[in-house]
């Protein structure tokens, strides 16, 4: 018998089907909830990278199988988002890893890999096949039914139809079957949904789950944030693979003009005073970099002062509609945003956005509630490891801003950034990158005071309320009894004085006369 | 009301009752009309009355008796702190109106008990009857005046013949000596007219039992006196019996206590009156004797004692430095208190025999006070 290993290469689709914990798709439950979670996203991003109000359709039906536990469900998604040119269709949704999302500006997913995942999951648990239909526009509507060869990582083409496009609709639909278990999942998938109205207000989301139910979203406006740019890679954020990389699709022949051309914010006048301090010639043709120069070159940008990178590549809500999103969704009573400059951790620019709420739909009890946004997704497991909880529930004393546990408050926390900074891949919490944590504890901070302010304009109402009707109960009471022993008839009105009560009129302290 | 009590009353002017009565009721409407006239010209109703502060209470030489300065305080309806007690204060005078209009009685507890139908309820009885010193002081009368009285009550025994003024009563008359348990002192005795008085001097006791021992042994007949229960400290209303006992009938008062600092000082509360009464006139006797039982007593008769506690030395020593001890005799005896460091009750006597405090004690101490 042979010793011998055998060694084989796996597919990026085997690897995932394989490794599906790591994506999210861990069990019936959970597996649903990103299912549902990563078309979303991916609808989403279809309709504001360019501007186009989200109209967004989600259907779950039962299928077969046990509604009380892991069944077979059909999910049905539409979008008005800019669609997908027909002939990459079948690589766009059968081929994991391939996708437009490699790219550094912002967006939703960042891998290419969620919407592909849902599919993969749904063949390996039902053996059944995925339609899509998309169009760009203008041209006809294709009808795609694709499986993925998962061993090769490629798409299997079942049929492929027109339909004629009368009405120049552009959008994405996908339907598929999958394993799940809807109902451990419902309250999640719903809070998602929710969640996604607020950070997306500008969106119409419809949803119908399996028991036929409607649950509607109505966006609250037509504006829509700025759809971000792509940027260059920033050398503080560039590894030694990357540089690789870079190096060996460069038409550039001198360094100067390499660092120029493939770096972010990097003009001469740095990349030159850059290179010197390194001992790297400026006329060096970066081709003929050495490896070890390459090693040199990526660690010397570490310790170079470049400049911070600018955010144009980053999508942020802005403060209008962060609260639009929350006065939609949960009615409160008051609501503070802002919005932090943009800031920069390991090249990677990020911008913080908070915003604080309070009343409404916002439930007391259990202290502080933590809604929690990275590039306008909602994060909604591990909440304590995040960092938006650290400073919300260990860095700021809400009580120095009047605001006590048992107050219905709601805190947001929304970071965009080409790299959000997550602690795995399952895209659920933040890891507490020191500049990260200081942008969110100042944003948090100067809501608070905002908040601050709304309450103790709250207390000082309820404290002229208790006052008035202290006045109200005694003062007619002494005009009856004073009328009754100066055996007068009726009492004097005193609505007049009362009314002066709220108007803060000087109040008579206690005083001796001599 | 007023007619019908007019008509029912026997003496052409009015009598005792009948004047108190006049003036209080004078007092309550110069009280609603104040507040009602501030309120027609839409101000905040107020009332002026002297301070009761600790600050403001001060012993005056003249009357031998802790009056209250020259310091006010305003009451105000637009002060959140005051309004609430205010408001109280005029219930309560609108209530004694109607008490006193109709010549009825209350104890404290009553008034703190009838505010609650008014949706004006006391917290405790403290308050209630804090707001009843209040109006004591606005009005410048006691509260016995507009027929407010305290639950405990003492007793008189001896050859007094008094003349009931109040309702149903007007015109009766009894000899206090006609029942051997005493007859209670309360309103209808408070306002009664003296009528023949047979006694020469008021001897007051602080206990009942020997209250009792005092009429057994015949001591208002062997010594011509008026006996009097006070019950521990006397209550105002028996303070100001003694005081017209003392002034109209013009009897010499003898007290006698335990002689520990506190029986002293319900005897020098007869004589010089209470901090909490120094809002009120006329409810002391300064010419009253405190007859005993001295600390002095305790050694010349060898009576059986008891050492004092840390808490009677630390009240001897309030006392000490208290106006009212001025004199001489309470000096002394303060003095031997502190050396002697023992007391004892009036009942010690009783080694000796039960009549020996009668027999020998009596005579040898209404001797020596003159």
């Amino acid at each position: 018998m042979s010793l011998q290993e055998v060694f084989q290469e796996i597919s990026a689709a085997d690897f995932f089907y394989r490794n599906r914990d790591i994506a999210g798709f861990t069990n019936p439950t959970r597996a649903i909830y990103s299912t549902v979670r990563e078309l979303v996203e991916n609808a989403l991003d279809a309709c504001e990278i360019r501007e186009i109000p989200p109209e967004i359709y989600v259907r779950i039906s039962h299928e077969s199988g046990p509604t009380d536990g892991p069944g077979v469900y059909r999910i049905h998604i539409e979008d008005n988002g800019i669609g997908i040119p027909h002939d990459i269709i079948p690589s766009a949704f059968g081929q994991v890893l391939f996708g437009s999302k490699y790219k550094l500006r912002q967006t939703r997913g960042t891998f290419g890999l969620g919407g592909k995942m849902a599919i993969l999951y749904g063949q390996i648990t039902t053996h059944g096949k995925a339609n899509i239909l998309s169009s760009t526009g203008p041209n006809k509507i294709h009808h795609y039914e694709i499986s993925i060869d998962i061993q090769k990582n490629k798409p299997l083409i079942l049929s492929h139809k027109t339909l004629p496009n009368d009405n120049k609709w552009h959008g994405t639909v996908i339907d598929f079957a999958t394993e799940a278990d809807y109902t451990r999942a419902m309250p999640k998938i719903l809070d998602y949904l929710m969640q996604t109205a607020i950070v997306a207000p500008y969106a119409t989301i419809t949803y119908v789950d399996p028991r036929g139910r409607l649950y509607r979203f109505d966006r609250a406006t037509m504006q829509m944030p700025k759809p971000p740019q792509e940027t260059l890679p920033h050398p503080y954020g560039v590894d030694v693979e990357t540089m690789r990389r870079l190096v060996e699709i460069t038409k550039e022949r001198t360094m100067v003009s390499f660092l120029r051309s493939h770096f972010h914010r990097v003009g001469k006048t740095i990349a030159t005073s850059f290179l010197s301090q390194i001992n790297i010639s400026a006329k060096k043709n970066p081709k003929k970099l050495s490896p070890d120069e390459i090693v040199q070159l990526v660690n010397g940008m570490k310790n170079y002062k470049f400049l911070a990178p600018d955010a144009s590549c980053l999508s942020p809500l802005g403060e209008e509609l962060l609260e639009a999103g929350i006065r939609k969704e949960l009615s409160p009573e008051f609501v503070a945003v802002y919005q932090r400059k943009p800031s920069a951790y390991a090249g990677f620019p990020f911008i913080v956005e908070v915003g604080v709420a309070y009343g409404g739909k916002i439930e007391t009890g259990g202290g502080i509630r933590l809604y929690r946004f990275a590039n306008k997704i909602p994060l909604l497991f591990d909440e304590a490891s995040d960092v938006s909880w650290k400073v919300v529930n260990t860095e700021v004393d809400w009580r120095h801003y009047k605001a006590t546990v048992d107050l219905p408050i709601a805190v947001f926390v929304h970071i965009c950034s080409t790299k959000v900074p997550y602690k795995t891949v399952g895209k659920e919490f933040i890891a507490d990158r020191p500049d990260v944590e200081r942008e969110i504890l100042n944003a948090v901070r100067e809501v608070a005071r905002r908040l601050s302010l709304f309450l103790s304009k709250k207390i000082n109402l309820a404290h002229d309320k208790r006052r008035l009707d202290v006045f109200q109960k005694y003062l007619p009471k002494i005009a009856i009894f004073s009328s009754k022993l100066a055996k007068k008839g009726k009492p004097p009105d005193v609505s007049l004085m009362l009314k002066s009560v709220l108007t803060h009129e000087e109040e008579i302290e206690d005083q001796d006369d001599e | 009301m007023k007619k019908k009590l007019k008509t029912k009353t026997t003496s052409k002017s009015p009598n005792r009752a009948e004047q108190k009565k006049i003036a209080v009721l004078s007092s309550l409407k110069g009280l609603g009309e104040q507040l009602y006239v501030q309120l027609s010209q839409k101000q905040w109703p107020s009332i002026k009355m002297p301070s009761r502060s600790i600050t403001n209470i001060r012993y005056d030489q003249g009357t031998r008796q802790y009056i209250l300065g020259d310091h006010f305080v305003r009451r105000s309806a637009r002060n959140i702190r005051h309004v609430r007690p205010l408001t109280q204060l005029v219930w309560t005078g609108s209530f004694v109106d109607e008490l006193t209009r109709e010549g009825k009685t209350s104890t404290l507890r009553d008034v703190f008990y009838s505010a609650q139908a008014y949706e004006m309820s006391f917290s405790d009885q403290a308050e209630s009857d804090d707001i009843i010193t209040d109006l004591e002081t606005v009005l410048g009368h006691p509260r016995e005046n507009f027929n407010v009285y305290p639950e405990e009550r003492s007793a008189i025994f001896g050859d007094l013949t008094i003349q009931y003024t109040v309702p149903g009563y007007e015109g009766k008359t009894l000899n206090l000596s006609s029942h051997p348990d005493g007859m209670m002192i309360g309103p209808a005795l408070t306002n009664s007219e003296f009528v023949d008085c047979k006694a020469d001097k008021i001897i007051a006791i602080e206990k009942g039992g020997l209250f009792t021992r005092f009429i057994e042994e015949r001591v208002h007949e062997k010594y011509k006196a008026l006996l009097i229960h006070t019950a521990g400290q006397a209550p105002r209303a028996t303070r100001a019996l003694l005081r017209r006992m003392n002034k109209e009938l013009k009897l010499p008062v003898y007290i006698f206590c335990d002689a520990d600092p506190w029986g002293m000082h319900i005897a020098n509360v007869i004589i010089a009156g209470s901090a909490n009464a120094a809002h009120l006139r006329d409810l002391n006797t300064p010419d009253a004797k405190w007859a005993g039982v001295w600390a002095s007593d305790i050694v010349n008769y060898k009576l059986p004692s008891d050492p004092l506690t840390d808490l009677d030395i630390k009240r001897l020593y309030e006392l000490e430095k208290d106006p009212r001890y001025d004199g001489k005799l309470w000096k002394h005896e303060i003095e031997t208190f502190l050396k002697v460091k023992r007391k004892a009750e009036q009942e010690a006597f009783s080694r000796y025999g039960l009549a020996y405090i009668v027999d020998k004690y009596l005579p040898a101490k209404l001797k020596e006070l003159g």
